[in-house]
């Protein structure tokens, strides 16, 4: 410790020149060794499970010692044949394209209103559409189940007293709209969060760009158009991928809410892993079969995501 | 006047919007006062009749919500001082100037965050039964806290890289080593940083779920107010009034906390973006 600090002190006044090698590697050790924690806790908890979920994948393992029984790649000829997987993989799916096409463009409308200094309570507006993103996913999930209750809850009970429908809506119960009434929540959830998003996208565009392009006789849609838009698309990639990965691995709401029911009609890829991985009811867990679930998960929405590359790279072109 | 109607137009559809994205916690409070009886039989009033505490009493004492309570906390601090510690040191040690390896580290980190993960559940799960924490929180604090370091080292990293490099150079002539620059000098600067990072893991590790409900899979009373949520629901989902008060227990802190600090929050999180 003394002997470091002598050493700093003695040469700090000297102007270094950087060197390679070992003299680069102990003028910087105290700055590697305050590395590592994060290259343990990173690693061991972000980097290695991304590398083991493949190793297990080859292993039929209930989890208890370590796996030895190698099965090849009969899990994966599994997975790929589970009508169950498909169907789950097509539901995280559907959670995506609601976020993309629902929420995102509904939360830059948003913004762009909330985003003008002239409208009055904008702040108010602002918290109150953020207010449920600060609430526990599974506990507000199921405070709204209880409101969509068939047997005396309150929408049903509205709708009834309205006369809109003469027979109560099992929204959550009932394989055909269990799926777009999660849908609901989750956009409801997450949209305050995609609403501040683009809402710090719309601060990065200069004041005075607008301002010239007012001048110069640009109404809003043009305004939009040729200054706001053009300004906020490479931050707009970032938050297309940021809700696209947060709506695919929708855990949380189904999980507490329906837990994948009612007949799968509402399970998705987290829910069908957690099933075969942790299911309290389940006889043995099968380690390795969820795994190769993931991986071939993490294969599809990586090919999902390079899809949208080419129509991201245009857009940032034009 | 034909634009200062056309601009408050607006409040139309805002104020209805609002309304309807508040009314799930509304009715929870008011729920978690009713009795049991005029939930089933009252009208859609949101005043109780006759305000009652029994719901919360039965959430705290026979539903454990004070086990839970007391869960949620410890879990959410173990994550957020693990997160400042790990963060803080990480990024203070790569803003040092020219350090070999910094670029490939950073983006490490940076791809990981754009990578789909598949499902990396299991093998954590694995990993902390073989250190030995399978049924503690701290073994759950520590799966939280690893992924979630990321953004929190970037930040870091940020705002060491922009201190003057003469204020660390006094902080050496004065005889400060490496840890007590860091230590005393760079880190009480980074108040601001220090304030987003742990108000946003606060309020992501009071909110989590998956990794608790996994940890605690074999010891309910480890449970955190999430977990122990789905429990409850689990167990009796026709004790309206009673989960909303759990669910009242569990919300009403995370919300007044952000209330309070709603600022920090959203600057963080659009910060975060913007970087």
């Amino acid at each position: 410790m003394t002997t470091t600090i002598e050493r700093v002190v003695r040469k700090a006044p000297v102007p270094e020149r950087p060197r390679r090698g070992r003299g680069a590697f102990r003028r910087h050790l105290w700055s590697y060794v305050f590395l590592i924690p994060l290259v343990l806790l990173f690693g061991g908890f972000t980097v290695w499970p991304m590398i083991a979920s493949w190793w297990y994948a080859f292993f039929d393992w209930d989890g208890v010692g370590s796996p030895a029984d190698w099965v090849g790649l009969a899990n994966f000829r599994e997975v790929l044949a589970s009508d169950a997987f498909w169907r789950a993989f097509w539901h995280s799916f559907v959670f995506s394209l609601a976020a993309i096409f629902v929420e995102l463009p509904l939360a830059l409308v948003l913004a762009i209103l909330l985003n003008n200094s002239w409208l009055r309570f904008r702040n108010l507006y602002r918290l109150v559409l953020f207010l449920p993103v600060v609430a526990t996913t599974a506990v507000i999930g199921i405070v709204i189940a209880i409101l969509l209750d068939p047997a005396g809850g309150l929408v049903n009970r509205i709708l009834l007293d309205s006369g809109l429908i003469d027979q109560p809506v099992n929204f959550l119960g009932s394989t055909s709209i269990a799926l777009p009434t999660l849908l609901s929540i989750d956009v409801w959830k997450g949209f305050g969060i995609t609403l501040i998003y683009w809402l710090a996208a719309l601060q990065t565009v200069p004041k005075d760009l607008q301002e010239a392009a007012a001048i110069d006789g640009a109404g809003f849609w043009r305004s939009l158009r040729f200054v706001t838009l053009p300004v906020v698309m490479p931050i707009a990639i970032v938050i297309l991928l940021l809700v696209f990965q947060r709506s695919l691995n929708t855990f949380d709401l189904v999980r507490a809410v329906t837990e994948g029911g009612p007949d799968y009609a509402t399970d998705v890829v987290p829910t069908y892993i957690y099933r075969y991985a942790f299911d309290p009811s389940l006889q043995a867990p099968r380690y390795g079969f969820a795994s190769a679930a993931g991986v071939v998960f993490g294969l599809l929405t990586l090919v999902v995501t390079l899809l949208q590359a080419p129509f991201m790279r245009r857009r940032v072109g034009s | 006047m034909n634009r200062l109607l056309r601009r408050n137009v607006w409040h139309l559809l805002l104020v209805p919007l609002c309304l309807v994205w508040v009314y799930p916690f509304v009715w929870m409070i008011s729920a978690a006062f009713k009795t049991p009886k005029e939930m089933l039989l009252g009208g859609l009033s949101l005043l109780p009749d006759h305000a009652t505490l029994d719901n919360f009493r039965r959430a705290w004492t026979t539903a454990k919500f004070s086990t839970y309570t007391a869960n949620t906390v410890t879990f959410s601090i173990a994550v957020v001082v693990l997160v400042l510690l790990v963060a803080s040191a990480a990024g203070y040690a790569l803003s040092r100037p020219g350090l070999p390896g910094k670029k490939v580290l950073v983006a490490v980190l940076v791809a990981t965050m754009f990578i789909p993960h598949g499902y990396t559940i299991i093998p954590t799960f694995v990993l902390v039964n073989g250190l030995g924490l399978g049924n503690g929180l701290l073994g759950a604090a520590l799966a939280q806290a690893g992924p979630a370091l990321v953004v929190p080292v970037l930040l870091f990293m940020g705002f060491f890289s922009g201190i003057p490099k003469e204020l660390e150079e006094a902080a050496r002539m004065d005889g400060a080593g490496y840890l007590r620059t860091y230590w005393q000098v760079m880190l009480p600067l980074a108040k601001p940083v220090i304030g987003t990072v742990a108000l946003l893991n606060f309020i992501g590790a009071w909110n989590a779920f998956f990794i608790p409900l996994v940890f605690t899979l074999g010891n309910p009373d480890l449970r955190t107010l999430g977990v122990g949520m789905y429990g409850f629901y689990g167990q009796d989902t026709t004790d309206w009034t009673g989960l909303a008060a759990a669910a009242c227990i569990s919300v009403v802190p995370i919300v007044v906390v952000f209330l309070f600090l709603q600022r920090t929050f959203v600057e963080g999180i659009a910060g975060a973006v913007k970087s």
